[in-house]
């Protein structure tokens, strides 16, 4: 399975079972793209192949056959997939790595596209104890086998307002790191309302990791970012991100943004963030149910595709100019990256990650918390649902029909489960919106690699 | 070559011999938790 397509005049091949990625002349590319659908001649040129790029002079098409050739005998292209056995048992008995702790159901801004009910997940507001949270440290510890690096991300709601049991919890793990052999990491996401500079002190002494909630311009903040008031949250945390982002190098944080059908032209809203300093930036489609009003559409895709398109252009002016920024879904490892296992099993939720509510429930990660079907236990109880883990266990691209089809399985690793679960209620089927964004994204990061 | 440059060589097959180790973070789509999408972990053996 080879991946074709052109950009910023590029005509790029992705082979989806070696990982090689390659850039063509015109007579190989079209050479590549009729082979993709008509499979590849390894006799020899043919009359139809020739026939098919009739406007590519023939001694062109020759040697760009030679180079394919080549390319297909070093397994370069056209390779063979030799994952699926290899699918068949994967992480088996894998062990628990990580937690999202949900340390508040509650939320001290109103933000209008929250996926948890703006703070609450449907259910009661309330606060994480620090009983409750020392309990998710001894179960990670308890479940994670012989793995020495344990991450822990503290959520919510906005875990800010809940910072005392925040840092009871990060002692508690420290404390325990040298009796049980493990090294915890610790990330936050927060709103920034509560951001003061004794907390970045502390975050920045313990938390490898800060995702700090801002959308965009003042305008396209405000307008989805309100307090409970209606009024706005930009001019209050703008400068206290500046604060974090310059105290930790530029480095080690997200200024993160959501990007929904209010601002389709969300390209503004990043280079806006990259304009007020952020070096490390992530803005991303919301997703919620497609009849809010905010909610992409398919009818919004062309858009959104230029959108990307335009902002890899200026992502690869400025990087030239030396004036670059970050941006998450650019980032891409072309060299190494994660083993073909990792790449084809998806994000571990459910089973290598799972969340934490502040009664203590279990669920596979914080999108499914509130929905009582995958609960997975309580830290009160010894009770654990292995049904359910085993489920998120055996998801991977090659249980699910569309991604044992799509070129970017292994770039994608299978979608958001929660995003399967809420829009098709099955597992196996991923949110094919959210597909249609993310082969772009990645045609856009290679693309941009390409041209760097 | 004169028509092909090669960006990314075979990553992947390489790595199913000695993939699997499980020490790898756990990765979101989502920059909003452990911030690493697939496309973008290192593999941490």
């Amino acid at each position: 399975m080879v991946h074709c397509f052109s950009m910023f005049e590029k005509n790029i091949v992705i082979d989806v079972y070696s990982g090689g990625v390659h850039l063509m002349e015109a007579p190989a590319y079209m050479l590549t793209k009729y082979y993709a659908e008509n499979g590849f001649e390894k006799d020899g040129l043919s009359q139809i192949a020739i026939k098919a790029c009739k406007e590519i002079p023939l001694n062109l098409l020759e040697e760009g056959y030679r180079e394919l050739s080549e390319l297909e005998m070093e397994g370069l292209l056209f390779s063979e997939d030799f994952y699926e056995k290899a699918a068949q048992n994967l992480r088996k008995g894998s062990v628990v790595k990580a937690l999202c702790i949900h340390i508040a159901h509650d939320c001290n801004l109103r933000c209008k596209y929250c996926f948890a009910d703006e703070g609450a997940f449907g259910g009661k507001r309330g606060l994480m104890s620090a009983d409750t949270g020392k309990k998710a440290i001894d179960f990670v510890i308890e479940k994670s086998g012989s793995r020495r690096n344990i991450e822990i991300d503290f959520f919510g709601g906005e875990p800010l307002i809940n910072f005392g049991v925040v840092k009871e919890i990060v002692e508690y793990a420290r404390s325990l790191e040298e009796k049980f052999n493990k090294k915890f990491r610790f990330t936050i996401t927060t709103n920034g309302i509560l951001l003061d500079d004794s907390k970045i002190e502390y975050i920045n002494q313990n938390m490898s990791n800060i995702v700090l909630s801002i959308d965009g311009t003042k305008e396209t903040n405000d307008k989805m970012r309100p307090h409970a008031n209606g009024k706005g949250s930009y001019d209050e945390i703008v400068p206290k991100f500046l604060k974090v982002a310059k105290s930790r190098n530029q480095d080690n944080y997200y200024v993160r943004g959501t990007f929904t059908r209010e601002n389709p032209n969300f390209s503004k809203d990043v280079l806006h963030l990259a304009d007020l300093g952020f070096k490390q930036t992530s803005v991303e489609p919301v997703v919620a149910p497609f009849d809010m009003p905010y909610a992409l559409q398919y009818e919004d895709l062309p858009v959104l595709f230029e959108e990307y398109e335009k902002l890899a252009v200026e992502y690869i002016k400025r990087k030239k100019e030396g004036n670059g920024f970050n941006f998450f879904h650019f980032m891409i490892d072309l060299d190494q990256g994660p083993c073909v296992i990792k790449r084809l099993s998806g994000c571990g939720s459910g089973c290598e990650y799972l969340a934490i509510t502040p009664d203590g429930d279990i669920y596979p990660c914080h999108q499914f918390v509130g929905n009582e079907k995958f609960k997975m236990g309580n830290l009160s109880s010894n009770k654990f649902n292995y049904y359910i883990k085993g489920e998120f266990e055996n998801n991977n691209v090659y249980t699910k029909p569309e991604c044992k089809k799509c070129w970017a399985k292994f770039y994608c690793s299978g979608g958001c489960p929660a995003n399967a679960w809420n829009f098709n209620q099955d597992l196996n089927i991923p949110y094919d919106l959210g597909c249609e964004l993310q082969r772009k994204r990645i045609e856009c990061a290679i693309a941009i690699k390409a041209s760097i | 070559m004169k028509q092909i440059k090669t960006l990314s060589n075979n990553v992947l097959k390489k790595s199913l011999a000695t993939g699997g180790c499980g020490e790898c973070q756990t990765s979101c789509q989502s920059a909003c938790k452990t911030s690493c999408t697939v496309a973008n972990q290192k593999c941490e053996k």
